[in-house]
This record gives C-alpha cells, structure tokens and sequence, in this order.
C-alpha cells in the first residue's frame, strides 16, 4: 500500500482532471455506497500520486503516466460477441464482460443457478445488499493509497459474485476486462465473496481490443479485487493481464482468507508499458495460499509485483514462486513481504523470486522480505536472477537444436512453470501460446 | 565389430584444447572405423570427458591444435548443433533437468530437427507417440516418462536410460557415451547395455568413456585406450581392460614414460 504524504500536487495534475468528471456519475440508491464515493473523494483531496521518493515506489516511476491526460470513460464503446469472441475461454460456463469499466451485458453470459451470484452490481444489490456492504470497499484500504481511493470514488459497476455456503463451482467463472478507448481512465472493480465451504475458480482477464491501426495513445486501468474467503472456503484465481503495450496498468487486490480456507493464485503480466499489482493476503488460522506471478517483458515495458502475506493467526501456510523474463531493456520489479505477526505460531512460508534475463540491458530489482515478530515459525526465502544456463543450453545444441531455439525452449520452460499451475485446460494452453510467441520474438 | 575395410568415422589427429587457459589435452591421436566399439579409460581428470565434450562441440573448450576429421571432414568448422545433425552424439555423464518441457515435446522437437536436417520425414505427434513408444520397450522405459519434464526428477538410472533413448531416435553415426555407467544399479546397467548393444551396427561407431571395467562385461570393445595426461598412452583389446581393473594405471603409466625415454635414447 502506498503512504503518500506530500501536501504540495500540481495544480490541474492528473488527478484534478479525473476528479472533475467524478460529479456526473448517477447518484446510487444506496445511500452507503453515496457515501462510500463521497470519503474517497474526500481522502483524493489529501493524497498525491507517488513518486520514487516513496518507498513503496522506488523503483516505478509513474512520471510517463502523469505526463498524460485521461478522462473518466464517458459512453462505452458498443461492441458485438464477435468482436470479443477470441477471448472465449471454453471451461468457463459464466462470464461478466466490462468494457472500459462499464458492464456489458449483451457480451455477457451471467448465471444465478442455485444461488451462486454472477452479476453486475445493481442487480443483485436488492437481493443481497447486506453481503455487499459487509465487504465492498472494506477489505481494499484506500486511506492511503490514491490508486484505490481513485477506484473507489468512481465506484459504479462492480463485478459481484457470491458463492453460497457448501457450494462448489466447479466450471470457472471468467471476467473480462476490455479496454477500447484511448486517453480514459476505466475502474474495474470486483467482489468475490466464497461463504463457508464453497469453492470457486475466477479468471480475471484484463485486455485491450485494438482499433484498426492499433492503439497509439495510451489508456489507464486501475483496477480494484476483493475477495473474502470465509471460513474453509477454496478460491483459485487466476489473473492474466495482457492489455495493448501502451497502456498503463495499476491494480489492487485484497484477499482475505479466513479459517482452513485455500486461496490459490496465478498471476501472469504480459502487457502494459507500465503495470504495477499489488497484492494483499490476509491468513486468519490454519489458512493456507499459494501466490505465484510471472511477469514477461520486453522493450521498455515496467512489470511491478508488490505482494504481502500477512500470518495473523497459527498454523497459516504460505507458498510463493513469483518469476520474470525480461528481455529488452525492460524492467521488472518484485517486491514480496511475508508477515508473521505476534503469536501466528507454527506458520510455514516459503517465498523464491526468480528472475531470467535476457539481455544486457533488461534489469530487475527483487526484494524478498520476512517480518517475523513469532518464534515457533518455519520461513525460507530467496531470490536468484540469471541468464540461460549456457550447459542447458549446450544440451540441447548436442540434440541438433539451433541455438536460438535452445534459448527460447528454456526461456519458454522458465515461464511455463508458473502457467502450468492454472487450472484452466485451455486458458493454460493460450498462454503457453502467448509465451512461446513472446519468448522466440523477444530474445 | 572390426570389420574389414570399413570407412573412417572419426580421425583425430594432435588434439589438443584447454579450458580457462589450462591444458587438458596435450596431443591426442585416436581413429575410429565404422562398426567398432571404443572404451576410454584412465584415472580422473585425464582428459576423457574433455575429449567428448570437445567433439560435441561445448563452447567453454577452446581447441588450441590439431585436427579432427569426421567422416573426412573438418569437425571443428561445425556448430554443437550441426554436428548432432551429422551424427555426432555425445549421452552425457550428468544429464540436464529442463522443467516446464515435456519429455514428449523435447524429444520430439529434437527427432524432427533433425529428420528434416537429414532429409526425412517428420512425424506428427500422434505418429511420433507409436514411434517413441516402441523405442521406449528397448530400454524398458514406462511411457509415463513422455509426460513428465525432461529429467526433471528422474533417477540416476532414468536420466541416462533416456540418453540412450534420445541416441536410438537421433540415429548417430558416432556415439560417445561419457560414462554412462556411472550411478546405475546393476539392472539398469544390464537394460542400458542391452539398449547400447541393440543400436549398435556395422554402419556407426560407439566410444564409450568410463572409469569401470564392469561396462565392458555388457558392452564388449574392439579397442580400449588408455588415457593419461591428455592423451591415449596405451591401446589394447578388450583384455586390457581387465588388466587395468586389476593393475590399475600406474603401471601403464610407467611403461609409456619408459617408452618415450627410450626413443629419446
């Protein structure tokens, strides 16, 4: 989360601009979300955009960013299920489609079969009001953190599913996240509520769909997840960001974990020119997640991953293997806090960041951190970059394979490892896809 | 087999290379023909691996003199992966883990290389499957191994049971084996021979490296050659080799060092 303290901001900066077009969203029925909106607004008024200076931003400078103007999305762009149909992933039997942040339901196939909510906001708010406003804008802190604070005070479509008490899901719900105007700012937002005993797969698909002659001018996503797993709950979540190279990409995610429950994710940044996810699980006792990330970059495009898994009770269980690829003069940035609070005894954690580069100039900064403040824990962490190993390499050439694709065989496997932790048969398989493309035109 | 007036595979003339500026091989003489089978021996840090690795064309090995025919040409002027195309193969001694490639796709991408290299047919992957499998029964090989990562989590056994798998789809005119044996049990040992010996024809040739006369038991040589300091010392039939697992190398040793004394005299 960023701390932003600086009073002093630009006059007519980013920000103003955005802020201005805040007004003419409709008013919300619900007087909580009103005011919801209302104390983000209030906290953007103290809040600036980071810059290195902060911490948590050392290595990410936004200034291309706010060297741009953006408007909020005014009228979204009307698209037919042809145009988006290459984005179908088969397993998926529901799916929301967001169209610079504006709910599209002609492209979408949304369910409520048995109690499982798969919708758009003001749909279900009727029905499952208290839900809703026990967690929306609850778990993601926006106090300090301008990007959320930004996300919330557009706050209006939401892509809200609640999966019953006991119930399994087993087909994978997939929200997809468009991105077809340039100069925009969309503010995507999610709620996934796993009750007690549920299970549920997510695939949070961002994308950018090119006009004709491609995208030139940049846009921004900033984009907000939450997701709250009650007690013995299981969520896989999946998130594939991969919009056009000019975009910008900020995203925070807050996952709340409760008792014996699972939280399994993927994350896999293939796009943007800069993107920063933040990522932040919270394990009540006996929880257990898995975090991995790959970040695949290439020219000038910056990746960050800032994670924090946060033990707040006994008996948690963490596993986290976040790799990047960086070819070009790229640059990625990983940095991964693990907490293990006062009394979170018996806590396993296991945390590697492993990084490849391809070139010269490709850079990475990795920051693995361990806060321990118990002392019956098992935690291990660490952190490789390297090259292809040239015996690796070697091997293959002794089996008749050129060199270059030795290089982007292992490149590829390097990658691989991480997508073949999805769930998803043939979200897997597009990836591999995207990867071995990207690998044998990026090194 | 030594066959009469077979054709000369390999002709490797005053070898010598270093690695990081050191030395290994100091002048090495060594002719193989087609249909026999070679084992170098010697004690550790001779020059065996060396040697097949310089042939396999591994870049950390700079060749500093002589020369190196494979069938009548210039070894040298082909890259590692030409040279496999050729029919150069090396089954290395510490095979390498690819995780996140199937065993599946590596050996068929390799297979086909180089087929189309050589002018022959590729196979699909449904077609490559019957094909693998059949080579798999060879070396008793369950077909669970196509699924998983290339040596990724394989015994000692496993990895080199699926080098001489890739040398039996590669179809080399030349093999060397860097010491193959090393690390099996002795079943393993039995099957890998069994696969070695099975692939072996009148038309290739297979150099085996190792430090054990027990190989020899399952894959019996036409030469042995002992090697020492950077070259071959002494050449024998396949009895040397017993001499040696008795004798041990000191007394060969002795024997060249006398040798050359005497010519200098």
């Amino acid at each position: 989360m960023s701390t932003v303290t600086a009073i002093q901001r630009p006059a007519e900066g980013i920000l103003e601009t955005l802020l201005a077009g805040q007004p003419q969203l409709p008013v919300s029925p619900l007087a909580w979300i009103n005011a919801l909106r209302l104390e983000a607004v209030n906290r953007l008024d103290l809040l600036t955009l980071p810059t290195k200076r902060n911490e948590e931003w050392r290595f990410t400078d936004i200034a291309p960013l706010t060297r741009l103007s953006f408007q909020p999305v005014r009228c979204a762009t009307y698209l037919e299920p042809a145009d988006i149909a290459h984005f179908d992933i088969e397993e998926a039997s529901t799916r929301l489609v967001f169209v610079d942040g504006c709910y599209a339901p002609q492209l979408s196939v949304a369910a409520a079969d048995s109690g499982v909510v798969v919708a758009n906001l003001p749909t279900v708010l009727a029905t499952h009001a208290i839900a809703i406003e026990a967690h929306l804008g609850r778990h993601a802190a926006f106090h300090e953190n301008v990007f959320a604070a930004l996300n919330t005070a557009f706050l209006h479509d939401v892509a809200v599913i609640v999966v019953p008490r006991n119930k399994v899901l087993v087909a994978p719900v997939h929200l997809l996240f468009i991105a077809t105007q340039q100069q925009v700012v969309s503010t995507p937002r999610c709620l996934v509520v796993a009750e007690s005993g549920s299970s549920v797969t997510l695939i949070e698909d961002y994308v950018t769909l090119c006009q004709a002659g491609g995208q030139e001018e940049a846009h921004l996503t900033n984009a907000v997840t939450e997701i709250v797993l009650e007690n013995n709950a299981c969520v896989n979540h999946i998130r594939i960001q991969r919009e056009d190279v000019n975009a910008f990409h900020i995203a925070n995610c807050a996952v709340s974990v409760g008792r014996s429950s699972n939280y399994q994710s993927v994350s896999v940044a293939l796009g943007a020119q800069i993107s920063r996810y933040n990522l932040d699980v919270l394990l009540a006792e006996g929880a257990e997640c898995a975090v991995d990330g790959l970040a695949l970059i290439a020219s000038n495009q910056l990746a960050d991953t800032h994670t924090c898994i946060d033990h707040t009770e006994p008996h948690g269980v963490s596993r986290q293997l976040h790799k990047c690829i960086v070819g070009g003069s790229a640059h990625a940035v990983f940095n991964g806090k693990v907490m293990v609070r006062q009394g979170a005894q018996r806590t396993d954690s296991v945390q590697s960041s492993r990084n490849l580069l391809l070139t010269r100039k490709a850079h990475v900064d990795t920051n693995p951190q361990l806060e321990i403040f118990a002392d019956d824990v098992k935690c291990a962490h660490g952190a490789t970059i390297g090259q292809l190993d040239s015996e690796e390499v070697f091997y293959l050439q002794s089996r008749g394979l050129s060199d270059s694709v030795a290089r982007n065989l292992l490149t590829y496997a390097f990658g691989a490892e991480i997508i073949d932790r999805i769930p998803v048969a043939s979200l897997k398989h597009q990836l591999e896809q995207m990867v071995l493309e990207q690998t044998s035109s990026k090194s | 087999m030594i066959v009469q007036d077979s054709k000369t595979i390999l002709e490797v003339r005053g070898l010598c290379a270093s690695v990081n500026g050191i030395e290994i091989l100091k002048g090495l003489d060594f002719t193989v023909k087609s249909g026999e089978v070679h084992a170098i021996m010697g004690p550790n840090g001779s020059g065996k691996s060396t040697f097949a690795k310089v042939l396999a064309g591994h870049a950390a090995y700079e060749v500093t003199g002589g020369s190196v025919l494979f069938e009548g040409n210039n070894l040298f002027e082909l890259a590692p992966e030409e040279r496999a195309r050729a029919g150069v193969f090396l089954a290395f001694q510490y095979p390498i883990e690819i995780p996140g490639v199937a065993n599946s796709q590596f050996l068929r991408l390799t297979y086909n290389t180089v087929q189309a290299q050589r002018g022959m047919e590729e196979l699909d992957p449904l077609e490559f499957d019957d094909f693998v499998r059949e080579q798999m029964k060879l070396l008793e090989m369950s077909p669970d191994f196509l699924d998983r990562s290339v040596n990724e989590g394989f015994s000692g056994g496993e990895k080199k049971r699926n080098e001489i798998l890739q040398m039996a789809l590669l179809d080399p005119r030349l093999a060397i084996l860097d010491e193959t044996d090393s690390g099996l049990d002795i079943d393993a040992l039995r099957i890998v021979s069994q696969g070695v010996n099975q692939l072996a024809t009148q038309d290739n040739a297979i150099v085996l490296v190792t430090h054990y006369q027990r190989l020899l038991n399952y894959i019996v040589p036409d030469f042995v050659h002992v090697m020492e300091a950077g070259r071959i010392i002494k050449t024998g039939g396949k009895e040397l080799a017993l001499e040696l697992e008795t004798r041990g190398y000191d007394w060969v040793a002795a024997e060249y060092q006398s040798a050359s004394e005497n010519r200098l005299v």
